[in-house]
This record gives C-alpha cells, structure tokens and sequence, in this order.
C-alpha cells in the first residue's frame, strides 16, 4: 500500500474503441487513400492530352511488379470501403441497423474476403501467366 | 399471535456472531492503480502515479481511488458523489475506457496488469481526474431540455398513453455523466459539436407526445455541428453506464429531421 512509481511526462492512453470505432477509422484511412489516389490519376491521366509518350512513360510504370501488390490495396481498400459504405446506410436508415451493425460489421470483412481472394488470385494469374 | 417470539434476537444477528469471520470471507487481492495526473501549480506536464493496494473482491474502482486519498495521498484529486451510480460525476477513462468508477468493480478487470486510471477524453483537464464540464453543459442547455407545452395547464398531470411513454424511455434514464460525449472521437477534434449527450436529451423531449418544442430542437440539432456530425462509431453507446442505445437515439434524431423537412 504504497507509492510505487511515478513516471513524469506520461501520454494518455490510446482509446479502446470497439468494432464500430476500427470500422470507421478503416472506413476514414481507405476513403482517404481512395481520394489521393483519383487525384494522381486524373492528373496522369490528362498528361495524354499534353503528351502521349510522357502518358506511356507514366502509365507503363504501372507495369512494374510492385505495382501489382499495389493495385490489390488499392482494390482492398475500395472493396472495403464500398461494402462499409453500404453498412453505414443501413446503420443509417434501417430502423434494427444499430442493434446489427455488429454482425454486418463481421458479414463485410467476410464479403471481402472472398472478393479480394478471388480478386488476388484472377490479378497475380494475369500477371505471371505473362500478358 | 404469540408474544413470546417477539422477545428473539433476529436471526442474522447471531448467525453473524457465530460464525465471526463476516469480512474475512470476502477475498482480498493487491492491486497496481495507475493514475494520470496533471497539476499545473506543480508541473506543466501530465504525470503517471503507480501505487500498489490490497482490496477485496467487493472493491470498486472508486474505492481503489478513495484508499489513495485518504491512506497514502491526499493531493489526488477527483470528483464523486452518491458512489452509486446515479449522479453522473465519476465518469473517468478505465483501462481506456469510459466507465463510472463506482459502477467498475476491480474484480472484472485484469487485476495482473496495472489499471490504468485517466481523466475523460475533450475537455479540458483542471486537476488530476477533474475536467472542466462546462462545454458539456452548455451544448445541454441548448437544446432546451424541459418540457415545452403551450396548451393551458390542465388541474392533473398531462397524461400520456403507455405507448407514448414507451417511445421516449431509454432517453430518460441519461445522469448526464458525460462518458458518451467523451467517447466520440468526432467530439475530441471538433468541441463544437453538440456530442451524444446532448443529442440524447433532445430526444426524450423530442419523442415526448405532451412536448410542443420538438421541431426547434430538430432545428438546433440541424446545424453543422449537429447530428450529422455523427460518424457511428457506437463508442457513446458502449460506454453509457445506463445502458441506453446512445446511437439509436441519435440515429431516430436524424431520422426525425429527414422527415420533417420532407
Ligand atoms: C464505392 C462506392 C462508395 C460507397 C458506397 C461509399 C460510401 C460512403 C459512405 C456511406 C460514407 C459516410 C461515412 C460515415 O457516415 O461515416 C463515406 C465516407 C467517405 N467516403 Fe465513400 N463511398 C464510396 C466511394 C468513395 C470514393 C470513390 C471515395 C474517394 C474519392 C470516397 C471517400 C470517402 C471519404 C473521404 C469519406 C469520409 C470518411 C469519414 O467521414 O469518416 N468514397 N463513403
Ligand atoms: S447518455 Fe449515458 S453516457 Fe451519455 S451522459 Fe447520459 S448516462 Fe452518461
Ligand atoms: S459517484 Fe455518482 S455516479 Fe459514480
């Protein structure tokens, strides 16, 4: 029944949120990340009026095998995005949504999956199979 | 009948004067209390206290703090009053989340680690657990939280139907204890924000059927730091100490002022 330690200068903890705190920050990060990526690409993408070779230079580093690993974020992110979004809008306007968004939480992270695992194995099949 | 059984001693009584070992019974266990403290009159930044305590298995954290105080030291400060949850004034950060520490009993933590003890998260601290409320209490006056009715007073009360009653009950159990508010993660970048609170109280009003006001509170809670400020994150409803489905009242809110505008 002491005093055993004083640490100066502490931080405060990180809050424990639950599943429907991690879903929004995973909800915020890819929306984000979602915007920064359409952002590059209309700009590379509007570099063909101003240069076509410039646009193939920029449009063949897609090409490059880490892009691969790449574009399957990207698509994870917009498929989890696009499934969370439609589970906001049933925690939104579906009269029972707040007492399930639990359950809908676990049912879009399992959509997702499977989406991404067919997904991923179609992708590295297009690119190692040599096209 | 008989007025001889009168005259016994009451059973409890001497059931607990042979048996003689009431409190021994209770098993005790030592405890790391962890406590996030801020004074500015002695240092400009937060520190962490650790101190080791043996409680029993009744113990609560509000206990736990009350030991500290009183046995070991007296500078520690926090706020507490009926210690049965229902005044509202000990809601604090318990091993990360918001809790009453006279509602969290020690046993349902994991007692092997420290337990971590922190002034709620948004507003801003004075001393050691205590923070200011007052933005909290504002965004509450706001959204007018008394009966309006505009009718002449009847000489009974204003009678409702079961079902009327129904509609608002969860809303009316709020202490305004300010764990929800502090929760939201919305709330602690953007103080501005009404917060679930306030959000919550406007509700057992607005779904009141002897209530004449409802559409100026839909009005209040229609401005940009409204309820469309909520991002559903559920941390208000998680961390109500009463129970009450926090985000569903606000999600009937935005509902509500949907419609009515339609
Ligand atoms: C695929 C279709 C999409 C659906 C169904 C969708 C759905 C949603 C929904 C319902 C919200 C509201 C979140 C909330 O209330 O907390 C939201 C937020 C957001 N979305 Fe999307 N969205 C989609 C595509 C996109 C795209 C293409 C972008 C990027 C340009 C994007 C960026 C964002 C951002 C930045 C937020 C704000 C996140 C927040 O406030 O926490 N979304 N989305
Ligand atoms: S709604 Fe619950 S958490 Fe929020 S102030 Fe009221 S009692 Fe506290
Ligand atoms: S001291 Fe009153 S609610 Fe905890």
């Amino acid at each position: 029944m002491t005093q055993t330690k004083s640490t100066p200068g502490g931080r405060g903890t990180l809050y424990k949120g639950r599943e429907g705190m991690w879903s929004w920050v995973g909800h915020r990060i890819t929306g984000v990340g979602i915007f920064f990526f359409l952002l590059v690409h209309v700009l590379d993408t509007s570099l063909v009026r101003v240069s076509p070779e410039a646009y193939n230079a920029v449009i063949g580093a897609y090409k490059h095998p880490i892009m691969i690993f790449g574009e399957i974020g990207l698509v994870g992110a917009i498929v989890f995005h696009a499934f969370n979004g439609l589970r906001i809008i049933l925690v939104d306007f579906w009269k029972q949504g707040t007492r399930y968004h639990k359950h809908m939480l676990y049912a879009v992270l399992i959509l997702w999956f499977v989406t991404m695992a067919a997904f991923s194995a179609r992708h590295l099949m297009i690119f190692f199979g040599g096209e | 009948m008989s007025t001889a059984t009168v005259e016994q001693e009451p059973a409890s009584k001497v059931d607990l004067a042979e048996s003689g070992d009431g409190a021994g019974a209770v098993e005790s266990f030592d405890v790391t209390l962890k406590v996030r403290r801020y004074d500015p009159e002695r240092a400009v930044d937060a520190w962490w206290d650790e101190w080791t305590l043996t409680m029993y298995g009744t113990d609560r954290v509000l206990d736990a703090l009350h030991k500290v105080k009183w046995d070991i030291d007296g500078s520690l400060t926090f706020r507490r009053s009926c210690a049965h949850g229902i005044c509202g004034s000990d809601a604090m950060r318990i091993n990360g989340r918001n809790r009453l520490a006279c509602k969290t009993l020690l046993k349902d933590l994991d007692t092997s680690k420290p337990i971590t003890v922190e002034a709620i998260k948004g507003l801003p601290v004075e001393k050691d657990l205590i923070v200011d409320m007052e933005p909290f209490f504002q965004s509450y006056r706001e959204i007018m939280p008394f009966l309006v009715n505009n009718s002449p007073a009847p000489t009974a009360e204003r009678l409702q139907s079961p079902e009327d009653r129904e509609r608002f009950d969860d809303t009316t159990k709020c202490i305004l204890c300010a764990a929800c508010t502090s929760s939201c993660p919305v709330f602690w970048t953007d103080g501005q924000y009404f917060g679930p609170a306030a959000i919550v109280n406007a509700h057992r009003f607005i779904f009141d059927s002897r209530d004449d006001a409802g559409d100026m509170r839909l009005e209040v809670l229609n401005d940009k730091e409204g309820v469309w400020r909520c991002r559903t994150t559920f941390n208000c409803s998680d961390a109500c100490p009463r129970g009450i489905e926090v985000t569903k009242a606000i999600q009937e809110v935005k509902t509500a002022i949907l419609t009515r505008s339609l």
